[in-house]
C-alpha cells in the first residue's frame, strides 16, 4: 500500500466513509453552501477617486508615486533613473520603446540565459503590470511581455512599475482575483520589501528592492 | 510529530521560568501590544469582516469534509503543469522524501523559506544528517538558527529577542555561517534588516534548491500561493532550479476565487497589514520563469487523526495567522517556548496536543494552558471555537476516551496525574447524595477552620500550588438559613 492509499484511507474512516460514496457533492454544486455575502468592493467611488486611493496607499507603504500622461513619460523615467544615479536598467522584452527613449542608462535586455548574478549587477528595472488594486495598493504582476520574468523585479534594488490609469486599476481583492489568469505566475506586491521580524514593527528594505516608485500613467 | 521538544517539562514547570525572565517578558509584552492594536484598525477597516470570517470557516470546513476529493483534485491539477506530488503519511517520511530529492540534485545546500510544515517535521535536522546545509532565510527564522534558539511565535519565531540581542547574535554567529556581520553593527532594525541582506545574498544567488511551505493550495488550479514580506520567499520560490514545498493537507481550497477571502483576511490578521508586500503564487512550473522542476510533498503526521475528532477537527481551519497568539494573556506572560511544539499559544494548545497526541507530560498540559478568557475566538480569522476545543481536550486528558492514532482508534486511558481530581468529583457525589453526611462534615470544618492549613496534603498538594485555600465560614450556609428562616423541608 502506497502512503497515497495509507493518507487517502484514513481520511475516508475519519469522516465515516468507506470510499468515495455518496457524499454530498463537493467541487461547485457542494461549494454553493458556501455563504458570499462579503463585498465585492467596499465603498462607492468614482474611477478618479480608485486611483486617488491607490496611490494614497500605495505611499502608506512608502512606495513612491508618480502621475504623468504618455508625453511625459520617458523625462520621467529618465528623471527617475538620473535621480538614482543608475548606470544600467533592465527592460522585459515588450517593453514599449519610447519609455526609456529619453533614459541615459544602459539598456540591458533580460535573456534566458541571464543568471542571477549577472541581474544582480543591474542597478534599476521598469516594467508594467497586470492590474492594480486600489483598496490594499498592490501591484500584481503575472508575467506578460512588458512585466518580463519574475526574477527581474526581484534582484535589482529599484524597480519603477508603470500602471495605466484608471484601465489597469480595479477597486478591491476580488475584482482583481476575478481577472487574473492563475495558469500564469502572480507577484502581488505591495510596497518594498519589508519586514515584521524585530519587535513585530514593519521596516522596509530587506530581500526585494527597497525602492519602488510606481508611475500612475493616465490623462493628466 | 518527531520535532517534540525532548525532555521537555509540563507548561506549568516552563511557564514558571518564563515568568520570571522579566527581559522575555517585556520583549513580548512590547510586541504582542504593538500588534494588537494595528490588528484592531486594520480590520475595523473592513465593514464585512465578519461575513469575510464566516466565509473562510465555511470555504475550510467544506474542504475538510471532502478532502479526499480535493487532494485527489489538486495532485491532477499539479501533475498537469508541469510538477510532482508526493505523499507522506507522517514527518519521517516526508524528511526522507525531501533528502532523496535533494540528493538526486547532487547538491547539498539548499535555501528555505519560512515553513511551519518543515519545523514541524523536524527537517533541517534531518538534512544536516545526511550533510545537506539548510539555510534560513526569513529574517526571523535566521535569528533562531544563527542563535542555536527555538522559535517562539508562528509569525515572528525570534519575538522573543530584543533588538541588542539580534545584534549581538548577527555579530557572534554570521561568520560562521557565510557573510560575516558588517563592522560595528548597531542595533537599529534597519541596519539589522541590511545586514540579513547582505549575509543571505549570496546565498540566494548560487542557490539550485529551495525547499518552502505554503499558506494554501488551489486544488481546481494546482496553484500555491505563498505570503511574505521579505522577499526571501521570492528569492526562494524563483531563483532556484529545484523546488521542494512540503505542505500540511489541510492547506488545500477548492478555488481559485476562494483566495480572495483569504488574501483579505490573514495579511489583516497576520501583520496587521491591508496587504503584505509580496505574494506569490505559482502553477506547476513555467517556461523560462522559474524553477525548471517542481514537487509538492503533502503532509499527514496526525492531520487525519485530528480530522477524526468531529470537536476537534475545527483546528484544522487554521491559516497560521497568530492573531491568537497575540492576543492571548496566557502567552504574553509565558512566551513560545512554554508550549514545547512549534505551534505555541492558543492554537498550538489545541493543535499539538491533537497532531502529537497526549502521551508526554508536556503534550497533556497544554490544553490547561489557558485562562478560556476566548479573546482568541474572537479575533481567528476562521473562526476556531478555541475554547470549545480546549474543554474537550481536557475532558479526553482527565476521563479518556477514544481517539485516533495514526489512523486506528483506539481508547485513550485516563492520565494518571488526574486521579486525585478524579478521586475528589467521585467523594463531592457521594456528600452531595448525601444530605446528612454534607451536613455534618460541614460542621466539622467549620469547628477546625483554624487549624486550615496554607497547603492541602497528599493528593491535593498539586492543586495548591497555583491557589490559595478559600477562607472556612464560621458556619455553613445551610445551617444560617436555618437559623434566619427556620427548618427546612
Amino acid at each position: 500500500m502506497t502512503s497515497r492509499d495509507v493518507v487517502l484511507g484514513r481520511i475516508r474512516r475519519a469522516l465515516g466513509e468507506r470510499g468515495p460514496g455518496p457524499r454530498p457533492s463537493p467541487g461547485p454544486a457542494g461549494a454553493a453552501e458556501i455563504p458570499r455575502d462579503y463585498l465585492a468592493v467596499h465603498g462607492a467611488r468614482t474611477p478618479a477617486e480608485t486611483v486617488d486611493l491607490l496611490a494614497a496607499h500605495l505611499a502608506e507603504y512608502r512606495a513612491r508615486v508618480h502621475r504623468t500622461d504618455e508625453d511625459g513619460l520617458p523625462a520621467l523615467l529618465a528623471d527617475l533613473l538620473a535621480r538614482r544615479g543608475a548606470r544600467t536598467v533592465l527592460v522585459p522584452p515588450g517593453l514599449p520603446a519610447h519609455w526609456l527613449a529619453a533614459a541615459e542608462p544602459a539598456h540591458v535586455q533580460d535573456r534566458a540565459e541571464s543568471t542571477a548574478r549577472q541581474l544582480d549587477a543591474v542597478d534599476s528595472v521598469v516594467t508594467g503590470c497586470a492590474l492594480a488594486v486600489a483598496e490594499t495598493g498592490t501591484l500584481v504582476l503575472d508575467g506578460g511581455p512588458e512585466q518580463g520574468r519574475r526574477r527581474i523585479t526581484l534582484i535589482p534594488d529599484h524597480h519603477i512599475c508603470v500602471v495605466r490609469v484608471p484601465g489597469q486599476v480595479v477597486d478591491s481583492v476580488p475584482r482583481a482575483v476575478a481577472l487574473l489568469d492563475p495558469a500564469r505566475p502572480l507577484t502581488w506586491i505591495s510596497g518594498p520589501s519589508a519586514t515584521s521580524d524585530i519587535e513585530l514593527d514593519r521596516v522596509e528594505g530587506v530581500h526585494g528592492p527597497r525602492t519602488l516608485d510606481v508611475v500612475l500613467l493616465g490623462a493628466q | 510529530m518527531t520535532a517534540t521538544h525532548l525532555g521537555m517539562p509540563a507548561f506549568p514547570a516552563a511557564a514558571r521560568e518564563a515568568v520570571r525572565d522579566d527581559v522575555l517578558r517585556a520583549n513580548l509584552r512590547r510586541a504582542t501590544h504593538t500588534i494588537r492594536d494595528k490588528r484592531a484598525r486594520a480590520v475595523a477597516e473592513l465593514a464585512d469582516w465578519d461575513r469575510l470570517r464566516a466565509a473562510g470557516k465555511a470555504v475550510k470546513d467544506h474542504t475538510l469534509r471532502h478532502l479526499d476529493h480535493y487532494l485527489l483534485q489538486l495532485e491532477e491539477a499539479v501533475t498537469a503543469a508541469g510538477g510532482t506530488v508526493h505523499w507522506a503519511a507522517d514527518a519521517d517520511e516526508a524528511n526522507r522524501i525531501v533528502t532523496d530529492l535533494v540528493l538526486a540534485t547532487g547538491e547539498r545546500e539548499l535555501v528555505k523559506v519560512k515553513s511551519m510544515a518543515t519545523q514541524e517535521t523536524g527537517l533541517n535536522e534531518a538534512l544536516e544528517a545526511a550533510g545537506i546545509a539548510a539555510y534560513e532565510t526569513d529574517l526571523a527564522e535566521l535569528i533562531v538558527q544563527l542563535g542555536h534558539d527555538r522559535p517562539s511565535h508562528i509569525l515572528v519565531p525570534a519575538i522573543h529577542r530584543n533588538r541588542a540581542e539580534i545584534r549581538d547574535v548577527f555579530r557572534a554567529e554570521m561568520g560562521g555561517w557565510g557573510r560575516p556581520a558588517p563592522d560595528g553593527l548597531g542595533d537599529d532594525p534597519r541596519e539589522l534588516a541590511e545586514a540579513a541582506r547582505l549575509h543571505l545574498r549570496e546565498k540566494f544567488l548560487r542557490a539550485k534548491v529551495a525547499v518552502s511551505g505554503a499558506n494554501f493550495m488551489v486544488a481546481e488550479t494546482g496553484t500555491l500561493v505563498v505570503f511574505e514580506s521579505e522577499g526571501n520567499g521570492r528569492m526562494c520560490l524563483t531563483l532556484p532550479e529545484t523546488l521542494i514545498s512540503v505542505v500540511g493537507i489541510e492547506k488545500v481550497v477548492p478555488t481559485f476565487r476562494d483566495l480572495e477571502i483569504f488574501l483579505q483576511t490573514l495579511p489583516r490578521s497576520s501583520t496587521a497589514e491591508r496587504m503584505n508586500p509580496y505574494t506569490t503564487m505559482w502553477t506547476g512550473t513555467t517556461d523560462g520563469d522559474g524553477p525548471a522542476a517542481f514537487h509538492l510533498v503533502l503532509l499527514d503526521n496526525g492531520r487525519t487523526d485530528t480530522l477524526a475528532d468531529e470537536v476537534g477537527r475545527q483546528a484544522l481551519r487554521c491559516i497560521r495567522c497568530s492573531a491568537c497568539l497575540n492576543v492571548c494573556p496566557v502567552y504574553e506572560r509565558a512566551g513560545g517556548h512554554a508550549y514545547g511544539s512549534v505551534y505555541p499559544g492558543p492554537i498550538g494548545a489545541i493543535l499539538s496536543p491533537q497532531l502529537r497526541g497526549t502521551d508526554s507530560e508536556i503534550d497533556a498540559s497544554l490544553p490547561y494552558a489557558s485562562t478560556l478568557c476566548g479573546a482568541c475566538y474572537d479575533v481567528c480569522p476562521v473562526a476556531i471555537d478555541i475554547p470549545e476545543v480546549l474543554v474537550h481536550l481536557r475532558e479526553r486528558v482527565a476521563q479518556g476516551g477514544p481517539v485516533t492514532r495514526d489512523g486506528i482508534r483506539v481508547r485513550l486511558r485516563p492520565a494518571h496525574g488526574r486521579t486525585a481530581e478524579r478521586a475528589a468529583m467521585r467523594a463531592a457525589r457521594l456528600l452531595l447524595d448525601h444530605p446528612g453526611a454534607l451536613r455534618a462534615g460541614e460542621r466539622l470544618l467549620a469547628r477546625a477552620r483554624r487549624m486550615r492549613p496554607r497547603r492541602l496534603p497528599g493528593p491535593g498538594r498539586a492543586w495548591t500550588d497555583t491557589r490559595e485555600l478559600p477562607e472556612l465560614p464560621a458556619e455553613s450556609f445551610r445551617d444560617w438559613w436555618t437559623r434566619e428562616r427556620g427548618t427546612p423541608q
